[in-house]
């Protein structure tokens, strides 16, 4: 029962039946092209919630991803424009990826400002250089073997090698958060970031590392976004940043930290690029799609607090000795 | 801290290996790379076949909800008609380079028989349009072009050279081509923008213009409050200014308001390219006589006609063929598969009613 009742679960079961779904209504939507399609589409955005849910699940958020992204790959287009080699660029841009992540951590950590804060304003700045470095410019004509890495499926399978990429990393990063020390930190500190302290968790090192790992991803995702499109800009991405947060809360993370799955968050990248496909594909207008997915976001955040709500509610009915519950208890302290 | 030394140290390890590596650059890929054109060449236009009945055509504007875009594209729709085929309209909500691609891509798996886009990247759409061809789909591009190569026809509303030199000759009927001159464009780096300033340039060269100076090539930046400032300033330092030329939608309506609210107004001449509900009021109160820009639905129209013929096999896009527009007579398809749409339409008060956008 409460198995079933978890979000992430019903996720998978949402996903599932929109596919099965699209399979029959849409003649269009199950072949390998358009699944081809649809998976590289979601490239970025996947590659990008992984670290942003290893943030939610701490209790911090980084909102200056897709400007990262921007930057990236501006820089990508001025570097390439200056005869720089792209095997030296790709290393290069994903060292300031990396920079700017710890730019973002340092500010949280070492003068405790709240991440929500920060990362608006490094959104503001960091899409400002991109624009600094690359003006309103596009810069194109990139070889072909490396946007062919961008864009081409893996030989004899319909998913593109970001796609495959996303697929390694997830394992990895599945297996760090739900299966390992530094795992449970995470989840320990999005709970209780005192008691986490005090338990001799290095929190502010833990978060640090976080945002660096942040920005890291992002700026990779930004070469892979300018090598999938062959266009290198400074507007690049802009906006993925609330995609990729949709995505996370939809898997069923809770905003506040401490508690949620990647595999919930996979069902939710999937779900949101599939709905949407299968949205365009029977010509639903772009306000539909949007109401659509903000719908699906709402209720996503509510559900679950909705369940939590009523469990006590339920159990407080057989026993109505039950005191308040050690979890909202320890809620209400510093 | 020993995290972050780790991060940097690793880092610059894989740049170095990276940078020893030797590396492709822009030099050394510039030769060998355009991406392999479509086969569409070998196809054989037969200017007598007819147009299929029931073509699906689709529009993919910029963005949708705007609302010159959805006058072309109506246009464009209703052309359809004429031939019986069915056109529809998609397309995102915001302009960004990336936008378009999954419509695109949809616009694909549904089997139309072209796309029209209007591209807000000429390269990022690019390869998903190779692909939508390889299925035999036909793809025009207008109002913004797509790279040639990933695209049969392009249909320019208006050529550069044609917009340069009628703005000319537009302020120069209203000035008796006498006196100074300025122009408000937008940056000082957009390419359209320079491309016509150079033309006019050129066409202020020639004898019947010798009596007209170009005095100043203000920038107002596309930004609203700019352009209005600029259009101040420049009356301020050039008393005897007689008329200002603004080949921008955003400069020419700043510059009209600063104007009609001015001593200046009756005295200096303003046009330039416009829409006509900005400028509407500002023909009304006689602030502004005359300005130009193309007509959105002939653009439209063309496409469409251009999207059934390729469709239809009447023309395949090469230069020198000639393509069949209903109400519009005939076009020549130029170089790099380009149709001009005409000169620019003048707009005054006699006419500015007629149009919507």
């Amino acid at each position: 029962m409460a198995k079933v009742l978890r979000w992430d679960v019903m996720v998978g079961v949402l996903l599932v039946a929109v596919f099965a779904g699209g399979s029959f209504t849409s003649p269009g939507f199950a072949t390998i092209g358009n699944l081809s399609f649809a998976l590289g589409d979601l490239g970025e955005i996947a590659l990008i919630a992984l670290t942003m849910t290893m943030l939610v699940v701490a209790a911090e958020v980084d909102l200056s991803v897709a400007s990262v992204l921007g930057l990236s790959s501006a820089l990508v287009g001025a570097l390439w424009d200056g005869g720089m080699a792209i095997e030296t660029i790709i290393p290069l841009v994903v060292l300031v990826g990396a920079l700017c992540g710890l730019v973002n951590g340092l500010l949280v950590t070492k003068l405790g400002l709240p991440s929500l804060a920060v990362t608006i304003g490094t959104l503001a700045l960091y899409r400002g250089l991109a624009y600094v470095v690359l003006g309103d410019k596009a810069v194109a004509q990139f070889p072909r073997e490396f946007t062919a890495l961008a864009v081409d499926d893996v030989p004899g399978t319909f998913i593109p090698y970001p796609v495959a990429l996303f697929v390694l990393l997830a394992v990895v990063v599945a297996i760090v958060l739900h299966a390992t020390g530094f795992g449970r930190s995470l989840f320990a500190i999005g709970a209780q970031e005192q008691a986490a302290f005090f338990a001799g968790i290095r929190v502010k090192r833990i978060k640090l590392l976080l945002f660096v790992l942040s920005g890291t991803v992002a700026a990779f995702a930004g070469v892979v976004f300018t090598l999938r499109y062959g266009s290198a800009r400074a507007d690049n991405g802009m906006g993925i940043e609330l995609a990729v947060i949709a995505a996370v809360l939809l898997g069923g993370v809770d905003f506040d930290g401490g508690k949620g799955t990647l595999g919930g968050v996979i069902a939710g990248v999937l779900l949101i690029g599939l709905l949407r496909n299968l949205l365009m594909l029977n010509d639903v207008s772009t306000e539909i799609q949007s109401i659509v997915t903000g719908l699906l976001l709402i209720i996503s955040v509510l559900t679950p607090r909705l369940i939590t709500a009523l469990k006590p509610a339920l159990s407080r009915r057989r026993t109505s000795t039950d005191q308040v519950g050690p979890e909202s208890a320890l809620k209400g302290s510093p | 801290m020993r995290s972050i030394r780790m991060v940097t140290l690793t880092a610059l390890l894989a740049l170095g290996v990276a940078a020893c590596g030797g590396g492709t650059t822009k030099d050394t890929v510039s030769s060998a790379s355009p991406a392999a054109p479509a086969s569409s060449a070998a196809a054989k236009a037969d200017p007598n076949a007819p147009i299929k009945e029931g073509l699906k055509l689709a529009f993919l504007p910029k963005q949708i909800n705007n609302p010159y875009e959805t006058i072309v594209d109506k246009a464009g729709i209703e052309a359809a008609a004429e031939f019986k085929g069915e056109a529809k309209e998609v397309g995102p909500s915001d302009a960004s380079a990336s936008s378009q691609i999954s419509y695109i891509n949809t616009l694909t798996q549904q089997g139309h028989d072209a796309i029209l886009i209007a591209a807000n990247d000429a390269n990022a759409v690019c390869g998903p349009l190779q692909e939508a061809r390889a299925k035999g789909i036909k793809i025009v591009s207008y109002d913004s072009d797509a790279a040639p190569e990933c695209r049969d026809i392009f249909i320019n509303q208006a050529s550069s050279e044609e917009v340069g030199r009628s703005q000319v000759k537009l302020l120069a009927d209203m000035i008796g081509s006498k006196g100074e001159i300025a122009i408000l464009s937008a940056t000082a780096n957009a390419t359209n923008q320079n491309t016509w300033i150079e033309f006019m340039k050129d066409e202020l060269g020639k004898p019947e213009y010798k009596d007209m100076k170009l005095v100043k090539v203000a920038y107002g930046d596309d930004d609203d409050q700019k352009s209005f400032t600029e259009t101040q300033g420049l009356l301020q330092a050039y008393p005897d200014l007689k008329g200002i030329i603004s080949p921008t939608t955003v400069g020419i309506s700043a510059a009209a308001r600063y104007i009609s609210g001015s001593k200046y107004k009756g005295k200096v001449v303003l046009t330039g390219l416009g829409t006509p509900n900005q400028m509407r009021q500002f023909v009304k109160d006689k602030t502004v006589e005359k300005f130009a820009l193309w007509n959105p639905k002939d653009l439209g129209y063309l496409a469409s006609f251009a999207a059934a013929a390729l469709a239809s096999g009447q023309i395949t896009g090469a230069e020198g063929e000639t393509l069949k527009a209903g109400k519009l007579g005939e076009r020549t398809i130029g170089a790099k598969g380009e149709i001009i749409l005409g000169p620019p339409f003048t707009f005054e008060a006699s006419n500015i009613d007629e149009f919507d956008f």
